[in-house]
């Protein structure tokens, strides 16, 4: 009985470190595209200037994606005390194809073969790490 | 200027990542303070522990050189660029969090540490 719980239990953190990782990538590539789309589409030459910075954060575009990557920030932070940081790194790093997708769809950018490939080495490495455990230190954690 | 931007973007990446894994493990968020009533709470005491205030510190750095990348630089070069920390971090995840990164996990990393750098190219 006490096994029974103890599995369900693990099959429980399981599928909530998914379902977070998830939402982690979804706002990464979400707020990353809105950074991208409100700073496309600004005139001003931004220099070294905290000030102008501050001020582009404040048009729609970069403050929407600003919100979500904040969000990205804070759930990213929750998954970090969930699984290892050897575990999240690569698992997450399907944003980066999903960004280079983007960018070629929305904004026309050139993808190149090497960039396919590269995509391709990502993909894989992600499916090694996803087959291993997520959390290789839980013994020790404090909870 | 693109390569000092993607260097400050990595280098305080890193150190944030690793303070982030270090501190959360320390005091982990349960699902249930994830809820809508309770999340002011947990937002509070996540704000008073210093190691993640620092870690949000050089994130914020890795946040504003990542807008000056933007707008220098394509998407598709920007964003894939600044995961060259993801084959430091795993190295430092092994010596420094103690994570047990086996041969599989090893493959990965570096496979997609290879796909970094063929993206940016």
């Amino acid at each position: 009985m006490a096994g029974a719980v103890a599995i369900a239990g693990t099959r429980r953190v399981d599928l909530k470190t998914k379902l977070l990782t998830l939402f982690v990538v979804a706002t990464n590539v979400l707020g990353n595209f809105a950074m991208s789309w409100g700073m496309k589409h600004q005139a001003v030459d931004l220099g070294l200037s905290p000030l102008a910075y501050i001020r582009l954060i404040f048009t729609p575009w970069v403050l929407l994606g600003t919100l979500l990557l904040i969000l990205w920030l804070l759930s990213r932070m929750t998954l970090l005390g969930w699984a290892d940081l050897s575990y999240v790194l690569p698992v997450t790093s399907i944003a980066y194809v999903a960004s280079a997708v983007l960018g070629k769809v929305f904004f026309g950018e050139q993808v190149t073969w090497q960039r396919w490939l590269g995509t391709a080495f990502i993909v894989v490495g992600i499916i090694f790490v996803g087959l291993t455990a997520a959390n290789t230190t839980r013994q020790e954690s404090a909870r | 200027m693109k390569w000092w931007m993607v260097g400050t973007i990595v280098g305080s990446t890193v150190l944030a990542d690793l303070l982030q894994s270090f501190e959360m493990k320390r005091h982990m968020v349960a699902v249930e303070d994830l809820r809508p009533g309770r999340l002011a709470g947990m937002l509070r005491g996540l704000a008073q522990r210093g190691l993640l205030v620092l870690a949000v510190f050089f994130m914020a750095i890795s946040f504003f050189a990542f807008m000056k990348l933007l707008s220098v630089a394509d998407l598709s070069f920007a964003v894939p660029v600044t995961a060259a920390s993801v084959a430091l971090e795993t190295v430092l995840a092994r010596l420094v969090l103690r994570e047990n990164v086996t041969a599989l996990r090893w493959a990965g990393a570096l496979s997609v540490a290879c796909g970094v750098a063929l993206l940016a190219m």
